[in-house]
């Protein structure tokens, strides 16, 4: 394969790797907090349908993702009222939040644009375009680093670039401040949180509304930068996979990048290639599928490294017994 | 606070909140919910026919509802129950496809136990990693989820399709098990739908499970492992062989599933021949308490749902199918997650009561 080949995947994979990575931070955010959230599906799928419907209703991509925020917001906050005030089963809300998204947008859906559960195409202004950064045409017939600067690099919706900045701050919001330290400590031992006389609900109700935005900004992505609307179950498992990531990083915002950058890379080779020959031998693209899957259970089992979610992680505080 | 407002009044308020908010989507979307409502329950029981689909769709979830129930009687959340059935549906269709079946009876006991020994291999796996090496169940069981997924697709397309065919599906198989047209004649069951034999077999199921729950040691160490870990242990009882146990029967349960949907209606191996059922058990497991008898119940009221939510399609086209998704998270929603939510007030009323009566 030619660079430019090479340099088509890898442009590939980032693109797929940017849903991944924006609702794996979220992810980061409420389970360093002690809030499980497998839900991060549904809230992407749910602020994919916003976004791409009120981009289609106003034209204006910026409004569709304000709605695909606050959508999924609102989701979170269901999430937080069932988990952390009721000390309902975090794992059970989660479950209840991806079916009523995969339900609510294709119900909704078909009663505003009567299109069987889709939205109108997106075009112009009402989806994002790419972002050719200074020089890309200029510096394009440089050898080698001109292609990977105008072909790799440049060229991908803005979103993307918001994704990959996320990560530093992601990690230096969580472990460079007060707020972040007392974040993690929530998730490990919210008693000595709530003795040091910080609110351990208020603590969780924020990691759980951050996680809300930054999914929101995943779905709006899949809506308005990957696709052009959308269609029914598009996040198809998405939610999951950032989990995995999550979960394959050891929740640790640096790594979750590597992660979701592998499981991107799994995706645009699957999407690529039907069929890849490995060594003599003929990989199918299913085993490409669930690979993400198989290297998440292998790294829970411990087998090659141990995953230690953080202690107090899925479980409602109750301030006095 | 009495034992009738626990069991009873409690999931009925839940389910009424359910309903109560399903019914304001039906408005937002500009139809008449008690219209919707008298559709859905007529199209669900109003003719053997919509009877048929109903009870077919109930006996899937009655064994998925089972096997969830099973497992959180051990306090084991097994959202695995989409995989192990299409697990157990291989596991079926290698059975029925291996041999020439001389009767029905035979190939059902022999599929039966095809399903069940393949369930719960693939719940096998996630058991063992809990047991011995701590992983998260619910991750790895969500995870073997898309792998079953996967590997059937890979299976289908590429090893055990018909040589030559197009579709992804197995052979027919050569048996077919009676349909309740042939057992029940007189009630006037068409010969179109696909309720069969496996109905009993799921009756028998809630019977076997209430018995292996309340009134075998198995059962009941399966569920003070999961009232306490600590006291288990303390009283001599293996963790690790009640997690393998109790998710060896779960899933089981649910390879069973694959019983009906394969066997009793397909007939042959299709693509995803679970349709969702496997996570339907989980609403019905947490409406129905974990009990078999509120399995069976809330099995029904889903079964209702799915066949009246198609006649509802069908004659509100506004309506669509995904309407029952929805209701059906609001039923988890509110019996699994917010069930504090309803609880604390009904027993703070409960103990004023009984504060003023004392």
């Amino acid at each position: 394969m030619d660079l430019l080949g090479v340099l088509q995947i890898l442009d590939s994979t980032v693109r797929m790797a940017t849903p991944l990575l924006l609702a794996c931070l979220a992810g980061l955010f409420s389970e360093r907090a002690g809030i499980f959230d497998i839900g991060l599906e549904g809230k992407m799928l749910m602020a994919a349908f916003f976004a791409a419907a009120f981009a289609a209703f106003t034209g204006n991509v910026w409004i569709g993702l304000l709605a695909a925020i606050a959508a999924s917001l609102a989701l979170s906050l269901l999430h937080g009222l069932a988990s952390i005030t009721f000390r309902g089963n975090q794992l059970i809300s989660g479950v209840a939040i991806n079916f009523l998204a995969a339900g609510v947008t294709v119900v909704i859906g078909q009663a505003w644009f009567d299109l069987g559960g889709r939205t109108p195409a997106l075009e112009g202004a009402g989806r994002f375009q790419e972002v050719t950064l200074p020089f890309a045409d200029a510096l394009a017939p440089v050898p080698v680093f001109g292609p990977i600067y105008a072909e790799l690099i440049s060229g991908h919706s803005p979103l993307v670039y918001v994704a990959l900045l996320f990560v530093p701050l992601s990690w230096w919001v969580l472990f460079r401040t007060r707020f972040g330290l007392r974040l993690r400590a929530v998730g490990e031992n919210p008693a000595a949180v709530d003795t040091a006389g910080v609110s351990v609900v208020a603590l969780r109700f924020y990691a759980v509304g951050i996680c809300g935005v930054l999914c929101g900004i995943a779905g709006a992505y899949l809506a308005t930068g990957l696709a052009a609307g959308f269609v029914k179950d598009m996040s198809a498992g998405r939610g999951f996979i950032a989990l995995a990531a999550l979960i394959f990083a050891k929740w640790r915002p640096w790594y979750a990048l590597y992660a979701c950058l592998l499981f991107g890379f799994l995706e645009a080779i699957g999407n690529r290639f039907q069929s890849i020959e490995l060594l003599g031998i003929a990989v199918p693209s299913q085993f490409m599928q669930a690979l993400p899957y198989i290297l998440t259970v292998v790294i829970l089992a411990g087998f090659v490294g141990k995953a230690i979610p953080p202690r107090a992680g899925g479980e409602p505080y109750v301030k006095e017994r | 606070m009495p034992k009738w407002v626990d069991i009873l009044l409690i999931p009925l308020i839940n389910l009424a909140l359910a309903l109560f908010v399903s019914g304001l989507v039906v408005a937002y979307i500009g139809e008449n919910p008690f219209e919707a409502v008298a559709i859905l329950v007529k199209g669900a029981v109003g003719s053997p026919y919509g009877w048929g689909y109903t009870l077919y769709y109930t006996t899937n979830f009655i064994f998925t509802g089972l096997a969830v129930a099973v497992a959180f009687h051990a306090r084991l959340f097994n959202i695995g129950g989409e995989g192990q059935a299409g697990l157990g549906g291989l596991g079926v269709a290698l059975v029925l496809l291996a041999l020439p079946w001389p009767h029905w009876s035979i190939a059902l006991l022999a599929a039966m136990v095809g399903a069940m020994a393949f369930g719960a291999f693939w719940a096998a796996i996630p058991a063992y990693l809990l047991a011995k090496r701590g992983s998260h169940i619910v991750i790895t069981t969500i995870m073997f989820n898309f792998i079953a997924s996967a590997l059937l697709v890979y299976l289908l397309v590429n090893v055990i399709k018909v040589p030559g065919s197009m579709s992804p599906e197995t052979a027919r198989f050569g048996v077919s098990l009676p349909n309740a047209n042939d057992v029940l004649p007189w009630v006037g069951f068409p010969r179109s739908t696909p309720l069969n034999v496996t109905f009993v077999v799921a009756l028998l199921a809630c019977v076997a499970v209430w018995v292996l729950i309340w009134r075998t040691r198995l059962g009941y160490e399966i569920r003070a492992y999961g009232h306490s870990e600590p006291a288990a242990l303390y009283a001599g009882i293996s963790p690790v062989r009640i997690i393998m146990v109790t998710m060896l029967i779960s899933g089981g349960l649910s390879g069973l599933m694959a019983i009906n949907a394969v066997m009793g209606e397909a007939e042959r191996l299709v693509l995803d021949p679970v349709q969702g059922a496997g996570f339907v058990g989980i609403a019905v497991a947490l409406m129905g308490r974990s009990h078999p008898v509120g399995v069976f119940l809330a099995a029904l009221l889903f079964g209702m749902l799915y066949q009246g939510g198609a006649e509802l399609e069908f004659e509100r086209p506004a309506i669509t199918r995904e309407m029952i998704v929805v209701i059906q998270a609001l039923v988890i929603l509110f019996t699994g997650a917010l069930d504090n939510m309803v609880r604390s007030p009904v027993e703070r009323f409960f103990v004023n009561l009984n504060k003023r009566a004392a």
